[in-house]
C-alpha cells in the first residue's frame, strides 16, 4: 500500500475489471492501484516439466479498471433526477419525441411524485404485468448492489413482467453443445478444473478457436491469466489461432493463424474430423467407451448420408483455408495432446454468435472427444481459469441472489439458501414460468407488435428440456405491456438489429419510461424520467473478484487467488445520485413495502455484514479485521489434490470435480456417481438423444451436428451482391460491455478502441484489409459509414491485415447512440454496430442472437 | 551509483493498456512538486504505445511498444531548454521542472521520441519522469506496476546483479534509434519486431500439393547464409532483415530445388512455393 501523499486515506473496492486499492484525499478519488498482496497471503507452486510455476503478489487488474476514476468523474455522469421537458404525465406525453428533447432537473421528491404516480397508475388501468423491467448486465459490482440482489429484491416484491436475458456469450454452447454432452447448469461449458495444472504438465499444443483470452479474460479476471500464457510459450507448447481476427492472444503467441470465413468455421472443424477418420488420427476406445452416435456422425463426415464427404478440399471452398493446410492442422492436432480454446472461457466465441453458431459449438465438443477429453493434457481449456482453487470454502457469487433470495431468477441460490443472508426471501409472482416474461432480444417487437411466441425463458440453466418450452406474449390473462423501467442504458449498442429499440422507445403504446442510470447515455436518453444511481465506488459491499457464480459455478478460479474484498465507500456519491439501495428504499417507502424491502430497515452496511457471516470468512478472519485489511485471500487445504475437468469421465468413475450438477440430482437413472455425464445416455453423444426426441427433423438444429450455410453470409447470393463485406463484432476488448466506453473515460483515447478524427469527435473503430480499402478509396483513420438495409454507422477505418478481404471487424458495446437526424432513421456516429447487425434468432427452435452472422458494404463518408 | 533505467520486451506486450491508463490515473489532476504538475485529463501520453504491423493476410506479425521519456543521457531537451528548466538527476532521470520551463514549447520538438507533450492551459512541457515521486517513496512506477506480463522491468543500470542488467545481457537489449545519438536509459528486447523486415513463405510439394515439412531454407545475402528447416505447415521465416537484396534457396532430397531472388523493401510474404519432383 502506498502512503506517500500525507492525508490520503486508503480503501478497498472491486469492479469487473478486478480489485482495486483506491485513493481518497479530501472526499476526492485521486488514484486507483491494482489490489497488492501481502507475502503472509496464501499462494501456490505448480511442479511441471523441472519447472517451479507461481502467481505474483499483485492482483493483475484491467486497464479500464485503471481508468475507473476518469469513469466515475466522468463527463455524462447523471447528478440529478431529471424530467424530459416536453413529458407532461397529466396530459401530453409526446411519446415520439424520445431521444430528441433535453431534459430539466428536478427534485427527487418530484421524481418520485411522478414515479409512483404513473406505478399506481398503470396498475389501476391495466393489472399485473404491465409494467416491463430489466437491467443490463452490469450496472455496478458487489454483492448487494448487483442486479440478481437490491434490484431483483425490489422488483419481486413490487411485481414486474422480467425481460429475460439472452445466454448472450453462450449461445452455440447453451442453445447447442448442451444437447451433446449436458452442462446445463453451465449453459453448456464445461468447467476449467485444475486444468492449468493439467496444461503445464501434459499438453503439447493449444488450438485457440474463436477465442481471444488477453482481452476477454474469461470473465472479470483483469490481466490474471497473461502470465500463464508466457508459462505455456516459456514450456514451449505450441499454439494455433483459428479466428477471422488477428487477435490480440494471437499477436504475442501465434504459431500458426487461420481465418476462416466467417459462420464457415464448423465446415472446417468437419473437415479436421475428416483427416481424423480417413487416416486413423483419433481415440478410437474413448469414442466407443465414452461417446454415443458416433457411427452416424461418422456416416455425415464421409458423405455416406449425403453424397458430399466433408474433405478439407470441400471446407476450403467454404472456409478459403487451403485444403492442405486444414490436412497438416488435423495432423498436427491428432499426434498432440491438445488443449482445444473453444472461446475466452474453455466455451463462448463469437463463432457461438453466428447462424447456426449451435453447430459450431457441438462440433467443438465433438472433436476435443475424438481426442480424449478429459485424459491428461487434453481438454477444452482457455488458459482464463482452472488455476488451483479451494471449493470448499464458500463465498457467494453475484447471481447466488445475494439479499433478494430470488430462487428462480438467480442461478445456484441452493448455495447460500440456508446461510441465512435474507431472513425473508422474496420472488415473483408474475415473473415465473407460469406467469408473464419476455425474452429481452423480443422487446421491440412485444411492445410493437404483439402477439409473440419464442421457445426457453433466459437462461435455461434447470435443465436441457428448459429450453424447448415455448411461451407466448401477452400471456393468457395478462396485460400488455404499458410501463417500462428501464436500470442502465446498453442495449442499443448490446442487442441487434438496434433501431428497433429506438422505434419502440418512440412508439406511443409504451406510454412511461423510466430509466435508473449511472449516465446518460444510449437508452437513458429516450426515458421520461431519470434516476441518478452511483457507481459502487460510492456505496458500501462486499464481493469476490470474478466470482459471478450461477451459470459459471467457481468462476474466480480465473483469478490467480481467491481475492474476497470488502468493497469500501471511498466517497460520497456525486451530486444528488444515490445507491441503487437507496433509491428502492425511497420508492418502497412512498409505495409502503419499505420494511418488507429492508428486512425491517436493514442498511447496506447490515446486507454486507449478513454477507459476511452467511460466507465462510468467519472461521478464518474477524469482521474487524476484515474491515481493517480490506480483502481476504483464501488458502489451499493442506491436502489440495488436483481434479481435473472430465478426468473422471474419461476414466469412468465417479465424478470427483466440486462441480455441481443437475439441479435436482443426476438426469434419470443415470446418477453422475457412476461415470455418466448429464447427457440422456451419460455419454458424450454424437447424435444427440435430447435432440432426437424434441424434433429428429429439425434441420436447422439436427440430433447429427452438421456444417449448415449461415442465413446471412457467402451463400445468400442476393444480399451479399449488394453487402459483399462479412462483418464480425466480438465482444469488446478495452470495456466491459458498454462500462468503459465513451463517458469521458480514458478508454476512449486507446486507438483500438476509438480514434479522434479531424472533426474532434472520438469515433469507434472498424478494421478493414487493404485490398477492400482501396478499393473504396478507404485510408486508415478516414471516416466510414457502414450500412445495410437495416442501419448505418459512421465509423473510423483501422486499414490492416489483421483482417482478410471480405472481412470486417468492430467491436460491440458501443455506449453512445448519437443519430445525426432522427433517431431510429438516421446514421448513427457513436459507434453502435449493432444497429446494422441482426436480429434473427440462431436458428428457428434456438432463439439466441446471432450478430456474427451480417453483412455490410462501406463508403468513405464525404460530409 | 544509482542510474534507473527500463527494459522493455516487446515480445511481452500484449497490448491491454494498463500502463497507458496507470501512467494517466497517476497523474491526472494530481501535482508530483517538485517533479511534475498534473497531466490534463485526455491527449497526454506520458506512456504511449506504437504499433506495428508487418507482412500480408494470411502471414502477418503485430507488435506494441510501450513508449516512455527515454531518460536520455544526452537528452536533446536539455540542450533545448532555457535557465535550466530541464536538468538531469544523478539517478539519470531527466526532469522538466514544471515552474521554470512554462512557456518552453520547443521542448516539444527538441525531442526526436515525441515524448514531450504541451500543457497548452499551463504553457508547460511535460513528461514521463519513471514516477520519481513515487521513486523517492520507495515505490516503483505505475506503468511497471499495471503490467501484466512483465512486459515492463524497472531497475538500476549501474548494478550489474539488476534485473535489467541482466536482461540486457543475456536478451541483446537495444536502444530505440541509437542513431540519434541520446544514449537512452530506456532499452528494448525484440526490437526487431517495430524496426526490422521478414521474409517467409509456404512451400508445397507439386506432386501431392501437400505443405512441405522438413525442407531446408537458407537466405544469403552479401555472401553470408542462414538456414532453417519448414515446419508442418510448410512455412519458413527470416526476421530481423535490414532492407536489401537476398536470395532464398529451398532444397529438398527428390525435388528440384527452387532459388528465390528477393528486393526486401519491406516485409515480404513470398505466399504458396511449389516444388517440382526431380
Amino acid at each position: 500500500m502506498s502512503n506517500n501523499v500525507k492525508g490520503e486515506q486508503v480503501f478497498t473496492n472491486c469492479c469487473t475489471g478486478g480489485p482495486v486499492y483506491v485513493y481518497v484525499k479530501d472526499g476526492k478519488i485521486t488514484r486507483i492501484e491494482p489490489l497488492e498482496l501481502s507475502k503472509d497471503d496464501a499462494t501456490w507452486v505448480i511442479e511441471a516439466r523441472g519447472k517451479k510455476f507461481s502467481p505474483e503478489n499483485r492482483a493483475r487488474v484491467s486497464a479500464y479498471a485503471l481508468a475507473e476514476r476518469s469513469r466515475i468523474y466522468g463527463s455524462s455522469r447523471i447528478l440529478h433526477p431529471l424530467k424530459r421537458v416536453d413529458f407532461d404525465p397529466k396530459g401530453d406525453r409526446k411519446q415520439a419525441n424520445r431521444g430528441k428533447s433535453d431534459y430539466k432537473e428536478i427534485s427527487w421528491d418530484e421524481a418520485l411524485d411522478i414515479l409512483c404516480d404513473e406505478i399506481k397508475r398503470i396498475r389501476v388501468n391495466y393489472g399485473p404485468g404491465a409494467m416491463l423491467s430489466t437491467p443490463s448486465s452490469h450496472h455496478n459490482w458487489g454483492n448487494v448492489g448487483y442486479r440478481h440482489s437490491t434490484y431483483f429484491r425490489f422488483m419481486n416484491i413490487l411485481g414486474y413482467t422480467y425481460a429475460d436475458h439472452n445466454p448472450d456469450s453462450w449461445e452455440g454452447w447453451h442453445w447447442g453443445a448442451m444437447h451433446n454432452w449436458g452442462f446445463s447448469w453451465r449453459l453448456g461449458i464445461p468447467g476449467q478444473y485444475d486444468l492449468l495444472e493439467d496444461a503445464l504438465k501434459n499438453s503439447e499444443m493449444m488450438v485457440f478457436w474463436s477465442s481471444d483470452p488477453s482481452t476477454t479474460s474469461g470473465i472479470y479476471a483483469g490481466q490474471e491469466s497473461a502470465i500463464r500464457r508466457l508459462w505455456l510459450k516459456e514450456l514451449g507448447i505450441k499454439m494455433v489461432f483459428i479466428d477471422p481476427f488477428y487477435n490480440f492472444t494471437a499477436i504475442n503467441f501465434s504459431d500458426k493463424w487461420f481465418a476462416p470465413r466467417p459462420g464457415t468455421d464448423t465446415a472446417m472443424a468437419a473437415a479436421i474430423a475428416y483427416v481424423w477418420i480417413t487416416e486413423d488420427l483419433y481415440d478410437k476406445d474413448y469414442i466407443k467407451s465414452r461417446t454415443y452416435g458416433f457411427d452416424k456422425w461418422r456416416d455425415y463426415i464421409l458423405g455416406k448420408e449425403d453424397d458430399t464427404p466433408k474433405t478439407p478440399e470441400w471446407a476450403e471452398k467454404e472456409s478459403l483455408i487451403p485444403a492442405r493446410e486444414i490436412r497438416a492442422l488435423a495432423r498436427e492436432w491428432g499426434k498432440k495432446k491438445t488443449m482445444l480454446a473453444a472461446g475466452g472461457l474453455g466455451g463462448w466465441g463469437g463463432a457461438c454468435r453466428t447462424a447456426y453458431g449451435t453447430e459450431w459449438a457441438r462440433m467443438m465438443v465433438l472433436l476435443a472427444a475424438m481426442q480424449g477429453l478429459g485424459k491428461p493434457g487434453s481438454n477444452i481449456w482457455s488458459t482464463t481459469g482452472g488455476v488451483p482453487f479451494n471449493a470448499d470454502f464458500v463465498f457467494p457469487g453475484y447471481a447466488e441472489g445475494g439479499i433478494s433470495g430470488d430462487p428462480a431468477n438467480s442461478a445456484a441460490h441452493f448455495q447460500m439458501i440456508s446461510r441465512g443472508v435474507t431472513m425473508h426471501p422474496v420472488s415473483s409472482a408474475i415473473n415465473n414460468p407460469g406467469g408473464q416474461h419476455i425474452p429481452r432480444i423480443l422487446v421491440p417487437e412485444c411492445i410493437m407488435n404483439p402477439p409473440q411466441e419464442w421457445r426457453g425463458k433466459g437462461f435455461c440453466g434447470n435443465s436441457t428440456e428448459t429450453q424447448f418450452m415455448k411461451y407466448k406474449y401477452p400471456e393468457d390473462g395478462f396485460s400488455e405491456l404499458k410501463m417500462f423501467w428501464r436500470y442502465g442504458g446498453a442495449y442499443i449498442g448490446t442487442m441487434n438489429n438496434t433501431n428497433r429499440w429506438v422505434r419502440m422507445y418512440r412508439s406511443p403504446g409504451l406510454e412511461f419510461v423510466v430509466n435508473q442510470s449511472i449516465y446518460l447515455e444510449g437508452e437513458a436518453k429516450f426515458a421520461d424520467l431519470i434516476l441518478p444511481a452511483c457507481t459502487n465506488f460510492e456505496r458500501l459491499d462486499i464481493s469476490e473478484a470474478a466470482n459471478c457464480s450461477g451459470y459459471i459455478p467457481h468462476s474466480s478460479y480465473g483469478t490467480n487467488r481467491r481475492m474476497i474484498i470488502l468493497q469500501k465507500k471511498c466517497i460520497e456519491p456525486l451530486g444528488e445520485s444515490k445507491s441503487d439501495y437507496e433509491i428502492f428504499c425511497m420508492v418502497a417507502r412512498r409505495l409502503g413495502f419499505y420494511e418488507k424491502f429492508t428486512e425491517g430497515g436493514l442498511t447496506e452496511e447490515d446486507w454486507v455484514k449478513r454477507v459476511f457471516n452467511a460466507s465462510d470468512l468467519p472461521k478464518y478472519i474477524s469482521w474487524e479485521e476484515f474491515e481493517k485489511k480490506g480483502y481476504f485471500v483464501v488458502p489451499l487445504p493442506k491436502d489440495y489434490k488436483p481434479t481435473p475437468t472430465l478426468r473422471w469421465f474419461a476414466e469412468n468413475r465417479k465424478k470427483d470435480t466440486p462441480d455441481w450438477g443437475p439441479i435436482g440430482g443426476a438426469t434419470q437413472g443415470l446418477p453422475d456417481s457412476e461415470g455418466y455425464i448429464d447427457t440422456q445416455t451419460g455419454l458424450i453423444e454424437f447424435e444427440s438423444q435430447s435432440l432426437k426426441r424434441f424434433d429428429p427433423n429439425d434441420e436447422e438444429r439436427p440430433p447429427v451436428t452438421k456444417y449448415i450455410p449461415s442465413w446471412e453470409g457467402h451463400h445468400t447470393k442476393e444480399l451479399y451482391s449488394k453487402y459483399p463485406l462479412q462483418l464480425i463484432s466480438p465482444h469488446p476488448a478495452y470495456s466491459f460491455h458498454t462500462m468503459y466506453d465513451a463517458k469521458g473515460c480514458w478508454i476512449n483515447e486507446i486507438p483500438e478502441h476509438r480514434v479522434k478524427a479531424k472533426d474532434g469527435y472520438y469515433y469507434w473503430v472498424i478494421r478493414i484489409n487493404p485490398m477492400d480499402a482501396k478499393k473504396r478509396d478507404i485510408e486508415e483513420g478516414d471516416i466510414v459509414k457502414a450500412y445495410n438495409d437495416r442501419a448505418t454507422v459512421l465509423l473510423a477505418a483501422q486499414v490492416t491485415e489483421r483482417v482478410p478481404p471480405g472481412v470486417v471487424h468492430s467491436y460491440e458495446s458501443c455506449a453512445i447512440y448519437e443519430p445525426i437526424g432522427e433517431p431510429g432513421e438516421s446514421p448513427d456516429r457513436g459507434g453502435c454496430v449493432n444497429l446494422l447487425t441482426p436480429h434473427r434468432y440462431i436458428s428457428k427452435n434456438a432463439c439466441g442472437q446471432a450478430p456474427n452472422s451480417c453483412l455490410i458494404e462501406i463508403a468513405k463518408w464525404n460530409k | 551509483m544509482t542510474r534507473w533505467g527500463f527494459v522493455i520486451d516487446i515480445s511481452k506486450c500484449n497490448a491491454c493498456y494498463c500502463c497507458f491508463t496507470a501512467c494517466k490515473d497517476e497523474h491526472w489532476d494530481n501535482d508530483y512538486p517538485p517533479y511534475t504538475a498534473s497531466q490534463p485529463k485526455y491527449e497526454q501520453f506520458w506512456m504511449n504505445l506504437a504499433r506495428n504491423e508487418r507482412g500480408k493476410y494470411p502471414y502477418i506479425k503485430v507488435a506494441y511498444m510501450p513508449v516512455p521519456c527515454m531518460q536520455c543521457a544526452d537528452a536533446p531537451c536539455i540542450k533545448a531548454t532555457r535557465d535550466g528548466a530541464v536538468y538531469k538527476r544523478p539517478d539519470g532521470i531527466v526532469v522538466i521542472d514544471p515552474q521554470k520551463a512554462v512557456g518552453q514549447e520547443q521542448l516539444v520538438k527538441s525531442c526526436p521520441y515525441g515524448a514531450i507533450f504541451w500543457n497548452e492551459e499551463k504553457k508547460l512541457p511535460q513528461k514521463c519522469t519513471f514516477c520519481v515521486h513515487r521513486l523517492e517513496a520507495g515505490e516503483i512506477p505505475r506503468c511497471v506496476q499495471a503490467c501484466p506480463s512483465g512486459c515492463i522491468v524497472f531497475g538500476d543500470l549501474d548494478d550489474p546483479q539488476s534485473d535489467v542488467s541482466k536482461l540486457i545481457k543475456s536478451a541483446n537489449a537495444e536502444v530505440f534509434h541509437p542513431e540519434w545519438k541520446t544514449s537512452p536509459n530506456v532499452y528494448y528486447i525484440d526490437l526487431h519486431k517495430m524496426t526490422k523486415y521478414f521474409v517467409a513463405g509456404a512451400v508445397v510439394y507439386g506432386d501431392t500439393d501437400e505443405c512441405a515439412e522438413g525442407v531446408t531454407a537458407t537466405l544469403t545475402a552479401d555472401g553470408r547464409s542462414v538456414k532453417t528447416t519448414t515446419n508442418n505447415y510448410g512455412n519458413f521465416e527470416f526476421d530481423g532483415l535490414d532492407v536489401g537484396k537476398y536470395t532464398v534457396k529451398l532444397e529438398y532430397a527428390g525435388y528440384a530445388p527452387k532459388t528465390i531472388d528477393i528486393d526486401l523493401k519491406t516485409d515480404n510474404y513470398l505466399g504458396d512455393i511449389v516444388l517440382a519432383k526431380a
